[in-house]
């Protein structure tokens, strides 16, 4: 297998599902020209022509509704937001259009869209440009979220993403663009609503997904060195969730953790934590734990930065904690 | 730098107190002297009253939570102070169930330490599990326990709640059970009790004896079918102690295994004390028959001071003064209000101040110096209709009067004839350790004889 970058994974799904349908192409800002401001659309102005990779002006607004006016008449759009903070311009027309119109038009009409972008904080990006906001679109029934955390994962996502008729937030991370891991020579899918178990353990369950699976594997390495063997279970799919495995390895730690970088408050992890408390309650040893971000804007001091967002140490003690192990 | 305010033994055998109510709020100015918070001790509820000035900084037990004698309630100091790191380690030590009763006892009237925050004075160190004493009283008064726990305990027929807690505030979690079910099929004596009676689960218990017992030949015994155990007709309930009925518990059994008991009965005849309560009352001065009890005991004491004393252990303590003890039925236990030095008071201030204890006690108000310390006591369940009945000895006190009812009763007289007369039946019971045999003997009787011929108190 090749190991390549997450950036090249999701380069090489967008120049497959082009070369293999006409009708998906890619817009957004510096797409085509710039080849994308983080370099994910290297190749694919020269490849495609510019009627297939189109440079938009800086309107979220506008060119999130042109993409969903194109899949409501049958083509399959890639709209590339350079960062997630960037959609909130486009929000409305996420929510009240591409999220409703199958449900609305009693399923005359498809909308078969990826909108796709970095999401939560990288580094010294302040307030606005460092949040994660798949909770916010994980609300709303509509929409699927996925947020794939490696090369293999993010390929095999972002080709299932793009054949599907519905609309897909497509999480990706600056942090993870250029971190690399094994990729399959011949093509493969990865459904969506299958979490993935990153590494088996029997002593506690660590919940994540999109970029802290890093860390938390890590932190599951530095627990192996205190005797305790952790269980990542990677969600990979937001909407749809795979509850099963969750509840799987649940049921043979009878520990929790869940990791989330985004804010506490109505949470993808604060959710996944409740379903694991009121679905394996007769199974838990200890209340479950959640590791989150703290309730503040982003600092733009580094060392700040870096402590209200969850880190190593603060996963193993959460992990401890589970284990009375403190 | 601020001070912990600690839990004080707000009555004699208090070991841990449940604050009820608290007077004072975060942040509030508090002077010396001032009514702090409501405390339910062993007996009573008390006021925990300031013993200096300063801010209410934060509280570590909040309203409904207990703590052990010596454990830090609060926090006071100069006002605005930042407590917020001695609170999360206050806070984590109740949660721990550590403090308390290493702690500081506090029995010296003063409740605050003075501690450099965040520096430790406590050893709040020791571990978890040894600390069952604060961990039986959780907030709620339900022992906590894992789902896992309790899923685990009832599958192999153990009881949760009896099983020592390791987690945090006592909490009972997989490795207890998983302890506690190793011991119960290591073949640990019955009696252990953590083992459920409930017959349904019996046949659940891992590797012990519900399918059968093997037998010192080797030989497995198993029940015949056809003697099956009966079906529940109702659910066992575990109660939760209350720290009232943990006391009583431990100091009557403490009475009982330690003083060597020994019991005198006797019967008195009441028609002339029948006789003249009935005539007083006629005139308005109705007196309860406890007030008079208690005066004629307290002059039986005067004449045999022998009775009237404590075993100290290396001496015998002879009292001064006869304090009375009146044993009083309450829904959650029974406590005994004492009447202070009956020999220089009359039935009528006994009487009067016996109405304000017993409505004391019924209220659960009584305060320490009012139901301890009985040189004496009395028992008088002559209202239910018991004819006679032995009671345990209530130190310090060396002997407890059981009084049963007054009845009609047929005797034959000195003269052979028949009669019927009122007649009621004291059984005393002494420590054989201070009051001999004779001792206790002739204290009954005359005792007796003064209640049938009440003139003979003059003598």
């Amino acid at each position: 297998m090749a190991i390549i970058t997450y950036r090249e994974a999701i380069r090489q799904a967008m120049d497959e599902e082009m070369a293999r349908d006409a009708s998906v192409f890619l817009m957004g800002e510096e797409v085509a020209q710039y080849n994308g401001a983080y370099k994910v659309s290297q190749g694919l102005l020269e490849k495609y022509g510019p009627k297939r990779v189109l440079d938009t002006p800086i309107t979220e607004e506008g060119f999130t509704g042109i993409g969903i006016g194109a899949a409501m008449v049958g083509l399959r759009p890639i709209v590339e937001w350079m960062t997630l903070n960037f959609s909130l311009m486009a929000f409305d027309q996420v929510i009240s259009n591409a999220a409703k119109m199958r449900y609305m038009s009693g399923g005359q009409v498809k909308m078969p869209i990826v909108f796709r972008g970095p999401n939560g904080p990288a580094e010294f990006l302040a307030a606005q440009h460092s949040q994660a906001l798949q909770s916010i679109y994980a609300h709303f029934p509509g929409l699927k979220v996925v947020a794939p955390a490696t090369p293999h994962d993010a390929k095999g996502m972002l080709k299932t993403a793009i054949r599907d008729d519905n609309p897909v937030i497509f999480l990706e991370a600056e942090m993870l663009y250029g971190t690399t891991g094994e990729v399959p020579e011949e093509e493969y899918l990865i459904p969506f609503g299958q979490a993935d178990i990153k590494r088996p353990g029997k002593d506690v369950t660590l919940v994540v997904h999109g970029k802290p699976l890093r860390m938390v594997l890590e932190a599951a390495k530095t627990l192996e060195g205190m005797g305790i063997d952790a269980e990542v279970v990677d969600l990979r799919s937001i909407r749809p969730l795979d509850e099963a495995s969750i509840y799987r390895s649940v049921g043979t730690t009878n520990r929790c953790v869940v990791v989330d970088e985004s804010w506490p408050f109505a949470s993808v992890g604060s959710h996944v934590a409740w379903l694991v408390s009121k679905n394996c309650f007769d199974l838990l040893d200890a209340p479950v734990e959640l590791v989150s971000s703290e309730e503040v804007p982003m600092p733009y001091n580094h060392r700040l930065e870096l402590a209200v967002q969850p880190s190593v140490d603060k996963i193993v003690a959460a992990a401890k904690r589970v284990l009375y192990k403190v | 730098m601020a001070e912990k305010v600690l839990m004080l033994a707000l009555s004699p055998t208090m070991e841990a107190g449940v604050i009820t109510k608290w007077h004072k709020k975060v942040g509030e100015k508090v002077s010396e002297g001032d009514l702090l918070c409501d405390v339910e001790t062993d007996k009573a509820v008390m006021s925990y009253e300031a013993s200096q000035g300063g801010y209410l900084l934060g509280m570590v037990c909040e309203e409904g939570e207990g703590a052990a004698v010596g454990a830090t309630i609060a926090l006071m100091g100069v006002e605005g102070e930042d407590v917020s790191a001695l609170l999360s380690e206050a806070k984590a030590e109740k949660a721990s169930g550590a403090g308390g009763k290493t702690g500081p006892s506090g029995s010296d009237g003063s409740p605050s330490t003075v501690v450099d925050a965040p520096a430790e004075t406590s050893a709040s160190k020791e571990p978890m599990a040894s600390s069952s004493e604060a961990d039986t009283l959780p907030p709620g008064g339900r022992k906590r326990s894992s789902p896992l726990a309790r899923t685990l305990a009832s599958r192999n027929g153990l009881e949760v709640d009896r099983i020592p807690g390791s987690g945090p505030g006592g909490r009972v979690v997989k490795r207890d059970v998983e302890q506690a079910m190793a011991q119960s099929s290591a073949g640990t004596p019955a009696g252990t009790g953590m083992i459920s009676p409930a017959p349904g689960a019996a046949g659940l218990v891992t590797g012990t004896t519900a399918r059968g017992t093997a037998t010192a030949s080797g030989t497995v015994v198993t029940p015949l079918s056809g003697t099956s155990m009966p079906a529940p007709s109702g659910t066992d309930e575990v109660i939760p102690l209350s720290g009232k009925r943990r006391i009583i518990a431990k100091r009557l059994a403490e009475s009982m295994y330690t003083a060597p008991h020994y019991y005198l009965k006797k019967t008195v005849r009441m028609d002339a004390l029948i006789v003249a309560r009935k005539a007083l009352a006629a005139k308005g001065e109705k007196r309860s028959f406890n007030a008079f009890l208690i005066k004629f005991v307290a002059e039986a004491l005067r004449r045999h001071p022998q009775v009237n004393a404590s075993w100290q252990g290396d001496s015998i303590l002879r009292f001064g003064h006869a304090d009375v003890g009146l044993a009083v039925a309450q829904p959650d236990g029974l406590i005994t209000p004492v009447v202070r030095d009956c020999w220089h008071k009359g039935i009528r201030q006994i009487d009067g101040e016996l109405a304000v204890l017993i409505g004391k006690a019924q209220q659960g108000t009584l305060r320490p110096e009012e139901y301890s310390d009985a040189t004496f006591t009395i028992s008088n369940l002559g209202s239910f209709g018991i004819e006679e009945f032995t009671a345990i000895i209530n130190p310090p006190g060396s002997a407890i009067l059981a009084v049963g009812e007054i009845a009609r009763v047929q005797r034959i007289d000195e003269n052979d004839k028949p009669e019927v007369i009122s007649a009621m039946t004291l059984t005393l019971s002494c420590d054989h350790r201070v009051i001999d045999g004779a001792v206790g003997a002739a204290f009954l009787k005359d005792l007796v004889d003064m209640m049938e011929d009440p003139i003979r108190v003059l003598l």
